[in-house]
Order: C-alpha cells, then sequence, then structure tokens
C-alpha cells in the first residue's frame, strides 16, 4: 500500500495541540490495516496505542513514529457501546501485545487470534474485578524433567516488586514470565481528578524516581501545549540540562550495580560515590537529589545560578575524569568482560519486533533515539548522533550507559559554560504552575527521550478544556518482554546481571 | 595496576564522618517553620493549594507526614512559611509530625513511645527488610545509598538483609497498594518477634499524593503498631539514619 492511501494527521515533535476531530476516524478493518502496513516498516514504531470511553463506546488512539521523517502519525478507531470483540493486530505486529492486553484488561475487548491476552497489571479500574493478583495465569509446561523457580514479588535487594517466574531444565532457563502490577497505584486517574496544574506536575514527578526529570519535562511539554504557552530557549536549555543530569547519574549507578553482580567491588564502590557527586548536584541545584521541584509547566523555581553552574562544571569535569578510568578498567578487565561478554544476548530482529526502544533498541543496531530523531525543546536546536551497539548482550548494554554518561557529561558541560558568562540569572522564566487553561476538545502528546528510552505522555480535553483522559508511558512497557528473551537459555545464575542491565522500572510500568 | 591507585588515590575518603551533624546544602527541603499571623484568607488558600493535602487552615498547621517537600507554600507565602534543611524529622508519635504556627523546635522521638525490647534487643544490631508496596523507586535508591560508602549505616550494626526469616522488622515505602498488601503481610508474619515496623516517606505514612486512589489497601496499617515514621519524598538517607539511631537508643 503506498503511503498516499493511508489515513492519520502528521505531527512534528512539540505540536501544537489538535482537535480531536481532526484526528481521522477509521473503521476498525482500515485501522488494522493502516498499523499492520505502516509498522512494516522497521523505522516506524508504535508510541502508544490505547483506548479511552468516548460517546458510550471506546475511542482507540493509534501514535506511531516514524524515524525517517521525524514526525508522528495519529489515527484513531471509534466504537459504540456493546462492541466487545475485535481482530487482535499482534499475529503480525508482536510490538502490539501489551497494548491490546492493557485495553482488554481495561474494558474487556476480546482480541480475536491474540497469542494471550494476559492481564497486565490488575489495575483498580479493570473489566474483570473479581480477578486479583493470585489469579494470573502463567505459562506452565508439564514436564517430569522440569521444574520453576518462582522469585518476588519482593526482592532480595532493596528493589521494588516484581514476579519472575523461570521455568528450568536443570541450571538453563527456558522460559521466563514477568507478572507485574504490585506498584500500581491509578496514577491516570489521578491526573484526571487532580484538580489543579501543580498537583499534575507533583504527580509527573512521582510516576518513576529514577525518571522524574523525564516525566516532569514530558508532561510540563504537555500542559506548555495545551495551555499554548511557549518557554524560552534559557528554561529549554536547563531542562535538557537536568534530563542529561538524570542520564548520567542513573548510568553511573547502573555501571556501579553491573560491577556488584560480577563482584567487582572496586567498581561498584567507586561508581557509587561518583553517581552520589551528581545527584547532590541536582540537591545543589533545586534541594532534591532527584531533582523533584525542579520542574514546573510554564516556569520553574529553581533557576540554574552562577553558582550552581560553577559547582557543576567542577563536578562533571572530575566525576568526568574519574569515570573514565574505572570503566577503562572495566571494559579492559578480562574477569568482568566474560560476565557481559553473549550473556543475555536479545537479537536486532528480537528488539524490532517487540518494539523495544531507548537503550534497549540501540544495544541490539536499532537507532531508535528521540533526542535525534523526534527532538524537541533544546534537542531540537543540536545534532544528536545516538549510541549504538549490534550485539545485544549485557556487554553492549554495559557499554551504551558508559558511551552514553561520557557523551553526555560533555554536553552538559558545554551548555552549562554558555549559559554561565552570557546570560546571568534569574533570567525571565517565571515559577510556573498557575492555573492554565486548556485548549478545548483537542488531543495533544509529548514525547522525550528519557535515559531508560522514550517517554510519552497524551491528554484529551473535553469541551470546557478540562481533561477527560491523560495517557502515561514509560519506556518499560516495552522493554520488560526484553530481559525475559534475554534470559532464555541462559544460566539461572545469570539472570540478576541481565536484570540490571536493563533496570527496567517496575512502578513506570504498573502506574 | 597504576590506573587503579590513581583511581583509589581519587577516590580518598568518602564517608561521611557524623551523620548525626553532617550539612545538608540550604535548599534541603526539611523541616517546615510556620510564623508570622497567617489571614484566614491565606490559609484558606493554601490549603486549598497543597498537592497533598498537608497544610490545615484552622489552627493553621502543615503535617510532615502529608507533605511532599514540594515548597510551593513557601514561594506563595514566604512570609509565612519557610523550609529549614533540618534534617532530622523522624519521629514515633505521629502527632510531632505536625507542625504549628510559631513552633521552630527540633522534632524529636518520645522515648516512652518505645517498646523496652527494642533498645535492649536492636540497639547494637538491626536487621531490616524492605518491602516497596507502591513506591516509585526514590525511597528506595536512597535506603540503598544509606548503605553506600558515603552513609555506610553498616558502621551502627544496621543493615538491610534479603530474607524476612533474618530480619528484625519491616521498612516499609509506597502508600501500599491492593495489589501489594497480601505480599507485605505475609512478609511481616515471616519475620520473628518482636518486629518493627517502620514507615519510609511521606507515602508510606499518609498515602501522601495518592491518599485518594481507589488502588491502595492500607489496612496493614491498622493492625500493626508504628515504630518509627521517616518523612520524606524520597526520606534523605541521613533523615532514616538518623531516625533509626534515635530509636534504638544510639548516641
Amino acid at each position: 500500500m503506498p503511503m498516499q492511501d493511508f489515513s492519520y494527521i502528521e505531527l512534528s515533535p512539540g505540536a501544537a495541540p489538535i482537535g480531536l476531530k481532526t484526528i481521522p476516524v477509521l473503521n476498525y478493518p482500515d485501522f488494522a490495516e493502516q498499523i499492520a502496513g505502516l509498522m512494516k516498516a522497521e523505522t516506524v514504531h508504535c508510541v502508544l496505542y490505547y483506548a479511552f470511553p468516548f460517546n458510550n463506546g471506546l475511542k482507540f488512539i493509534a501514535i506511531l513514529a516514524v524515524d525517517a521523517t521525524g514526525k508522528f502519525l495519529v489515527f484513531s478507531h471509534e466504537t459504540t457501546a456493546g462492541v466487545t470483540d475485535l481482530e487482535s493486530i499482534t499475529p503480525q505486529i508482536p510490538a502490539l501485545h501489551l497494548f491490546e492486553r492493557e485495553i482488554h484488561e481495561n474494558f474487556g475487548i476480546g482480541f480475536q487470534h491474540h497469542p494471550w491476552l494476559k492481564p497486565v497489571r490488575f489495575s483498580a479500574d479493570r473489566y474483570q474485578k473479581d480477578l486479583t493478583m493470585n489469579d494470573y495465569p502463567f505459562y506452565r509446561i508439564d514436564s517430569e524433567e522440569l521444574h520453576e523457580v518462582g522469585v518476588g514479588p519482593i526482592h532480595a535487594g532493596v528493589i521494588e516488586p516484581g514476579h519472575f517466574r523461570f521455568i528450568c531444565n536443570g541450571e538453563k532457563v527456558l522460559h521466563l514470565e514477568i507478572q507485574l502490577g504490585y506498584q500500581h497505584r491509578g496514577i491516570e486517574k489521578l491526573f484526571l481528578n487532580a484538580g489543579s496544574t501543580l498537583r499534575r506536575a507533583v504527580l509527573s514527578e512521582n510516576i518513576a524516581g529514577d525518571t522524574t526529570v523525564g516525566h516532569a519535562v514530558t508532561h510540563a511539554q504537555l500542559i506548555e501545549s495545551l495551555a499554548g504557552i511557549t518557554i524560552n530557549e534559557n528554561l529549554q536549555k536547563e531542562r535538557a540540562i537536568a534530563l542529561e543530569l538524570e542520564r548520567i547519574a542513573v548510568h553511573i549507578g547502573d555501571t556501579a550495580a553491573l560491577c556488584t553482580d560480577v563482584a567487582y567491588q572496586f567498581g561498584q564502590v567507586v561508581n557509587e560515590a561518583l553517581r552520589t557527586t551528581i545527584i547532590n548536584t541536582s540537591q545543589l541545584w533545586c534541594g532534591n537529589r532527584f531533582g523533584k521541584g525542579l520542574i514546573r509547566p510554564g516556569g520553574t523555581n529553581y533557576p540554574l545560578t552562577v553558582p550552581v553552574i560553577e559547582s557543576m562544571l567542577k563536578t562533571l569535569d572530575n566525576t568526568g575524569m574519574r569515570y573514565r578510568d574505572i570503566t577503562d578498567n572495566i571494559f579492559t578487565a578480562p574477569s568482568i568482560l566474560i560476565r557481559f561478554d553473549g550473556i543475555g544476548t536479545v537479537t536486532r530482529s528480537q528488539a524490532l519486533s517487540i518494539g523495544a526502544v531507548g537503550m534497549a533498541a540501540r544495544m541490539a543496531g536499532i537507532p531508535r533515539d528521540i533526542r535525534a530523531t523526534h527532538p524537541s525543546g533544546y534537542y531540537a536546536g543540536i545534532k544528536y548522533e545516538p549510541e549504538i551497539q549490534d550485539t545485544g548482550d549485557v556487554l553492549a548494554r554495559a557499554l551504551i550507559r558508559n558511551l552514553e554518561a561520557r557523551k553526555s557529561i560533555e554536553m552538559v558541560k558545554e551548555w552549562a559554560a554558555q549559559l554561565s558568562p552570557v546570560t546571568r540569572h534569574p533570567s525571565p522564566i517565571g515559577s510556573g504552575v498557575s492555573a492554565v487553561g486548556s485548549k478545548p476538545s483537542s488531543f495533544a502528546m509529548a514525547v522525550n527521550e528519557g535515559w531508560r528510552g522514550e517517554i510519552a505522555h497524551a491528554a484529551v480535553t473535553g469541551p470546557d478544556g478540562e481533561l477527560v483522559h491523560y495517557k502515561i508511558k514509560d519506556p518499560s512497557f516495552h522493554n520488560w518482554i526484553a530481559l525475559a528473551l534475554a534470559v532464555r537459555n541462559q544460566e539461572i545464575s545469570d539472570f540478576p546481571i541481565c536484570n540490571k542491565s536493563f533496570n527496567l522500572s517496575y512502578c513506570g510500568h504498573d502506574l | 595496576m597504576f590506573r587503579s591507585i590513581k583511581i583509589l588515590r581519587q577516590h580518598g575518603i568518602q564517608y561521611v564522618p557524623n551523620l548525626r551533624t553532617a550539612e545538608l546544602t540550604s535548599l534541603f527541603r526539611g523541616r517546615p517553620v510556620l510564623s508570622g499571623e497567617v489571614s484566614a484568607e491565606l490559609a484558606t488558600n493554601l490549603a486549598k493549594m497543597c498537592p497533598s493535602g498537608a497544610i490545615q487552615q484552622a489552627p493553621f498547621s502543615i503535617d510532615m507526614g502529608k507533605c511532599i517537600f514540594c515548597r510551593e507554600c513557601e514561594f506563595a507565602a514566604p512570609d509565612n512559611i519557610r523550609f529549614t534543611n533540618d534534617y532530622h524529622i523522624a519521629t514515633n508519635n505521629r502527632d510531632n509530625l505536625i507542625i504549628k504556627e510559631n513552633h521552630d523546635n527540633p522534632i524529636v522521638l518520645n522515648p516512652d513511645l518505645v517498646r523496652k525490647e527494642i533498645r535492649t534487643l536492636f540497639r547494637r544490631s538491626l536487621k531490616l527488610r524492605q518491602v516497596s508496596a507502591g513506591g516509585d523507586a526514590s525511597n528506595e535508591m536512597e535506603l540503598n545509598a544509606a548503605g553506600n560508602v558515603n552513609f555506610d549505616m553498616g558502621r551502627y550494626g544496621i543493615e538491610f538483609v534479603a530474607s524476612p526469616r533474618h530480619a528484625d522488622g519491616v521498612v516499609i515505602t509506597g502508600p501500599i497498594t491492593e495489589n501489594m498488601a497480601e505480599a507485605l503481610q505475609i512478609c511481616f508474619d515471616a519475620t520473628p518477634k518482636p518486629s518493627l515496623v517502620i514507615l519510609c516517606g511521606t507515602d508510606a505514612i499518609s498515602g501522601g499524593l495518592f491518599q485518594e486512589s481507589n488502588a491502595l489497601n492500607r489496612n496493614f496499617l491498622s493492625r500493626h503498631p508504628i515504630d518509627l515514621y521517616v518523612p520524606g519524598n524520597p526520606v534523605h538517607p541521613l533523615t532514616f539514619i538518623n531516625g533509626v539511631l534515635d530509636l534504638i537508643g544510639r548516641e
């Protein structure tokens, strides 16, 4: 099918909201065919596919990202009351499996020929309220030879809860199934009932604590778009600095965690101390080590001041040098490399078929990075070259962290240095968060590359300008299945290092 | 080899020597102080604005058990509200977390409320099992940091353990989701008694931002006495360590 036969509306990153009516409504066979047709190209992936109650039925919205053009394609389908069954698109496009499961869980739509419409997170407002966490239907293999290993929801360390069910042949993992939902707080619904811009802004900072800035910036951009607020370049740059600081802190922390799991205590301890220098820079900037309180729609309470910039530059210089040294040690030590190399491999075709995003795509040779393909805010004015590896294993994921942390340190140094002599703060940024009006009956979205991958928020407003739907996607939503694939045919003892190498978010998935 | 020596030299001494008196940046948002006369109108506006319902209008007060330390009320009423960088804010008395007007005293733990066996059994060694129940992982990261090379709470014999069977108590983070309620109960039941319950972070203490969510089940808290409330969003490692030290009666 040639492109011109498709029916969608094309949006640029950071575009103004569009009228809900301008999103083409397709009948379901055309809608399904269009998704499948567009997504045959490997440079097109699904950012969001979801449904919400609309005119007594449901409205389905699909958002696809096209890397070649840097645009998002949005189109929709509407059902009337009583529609319960639709043909699944997953058999053609496996990347949609979880989106369809989510729609099934929330609204009871039976997607015919979907491989298995399992619960996603046992959401509080699920369609089948009689089912609870204990009713999760695990995949089973009946065999005298095999055994099952259940881990969680509470794990050995101080981390979030989730249940891992392994089917093993001796020490070898045949299959891993990951059951999530323990962290479900009903956060999307709280966004709707929040009642104030401020409340939504702080909620966005609490979606996933390790991605505070990522989600808060994405939310702020969405609200600014709906309210028709433009922010100045200084603030855009400061947000980009905050996003990159978050990336640097997590990548260095994960480098420490990877060292922990291969018993390289030297690397662990040194990297933990280096991560501390970065999060303490955030604390110096805004009083919180994770950047909570920093990002507000329309402004900020914490403009970067000269003393903070000076301290940041000094810290990044020192930490950057020490990180280079310790990672040079790590990536030249045979005893470490042998534990990273060839472990937990996800192939390029697997990563493509599951619709992996962010690091989980780039480790397998897929150049998906919103900063390069769909940049908004400050990134729209720079040319970012993504870091790509192609082996898809723990080593690739570790190297991406290393290379991205180094690159981000250099970028922030450059940006912060430009800020300091020229634009003395406080700049005309404004403190933000005053109640803002929203364009009525509109659709708006914002997408950013957080440290883990693409974060997407989408909102729909009603005739009075109030939010009628708010959708959040953390990159973990796409990527958890990559972990399950990574451990197939691995020793079960390699699970911890595989898990750390992805470091996916439970709360970001469970919402 | 030479590179390793260089790294070690640069690494230097990382630990914070005195966890009791360490000073945080002046911007750190700790114990708030309310001063001056707050008009009824201002109090009403502030209470309405507070995203987690921590501000009460009459008598005017901030409940640190509900406060998420966003500091927005201070920006709105700088003459009346000031967040200090005092991180010594953990206590075993829930009422002590409510800050009233013109009250600028440190938050203290009430030794009379501490169960006797806690200080005899756990003073020199305290092993804790952390349970995340709907948290956003920031408290969890700060609790991990409490044991890292900087804060090193292991120096007091306090550490997190993998199994509840090895634990002297549970540290709960997050607002306690319905989906995690049963696992939390099973974990607590598996700890040898007497067993502590520590609520770590505003979400755990009151539900915080998630108080109105229909995805929570906080019944666990009505079944078990709470030994320590540690406010924060997230809790700072120093707040946690100092709170626990106060609880077990260490200097």
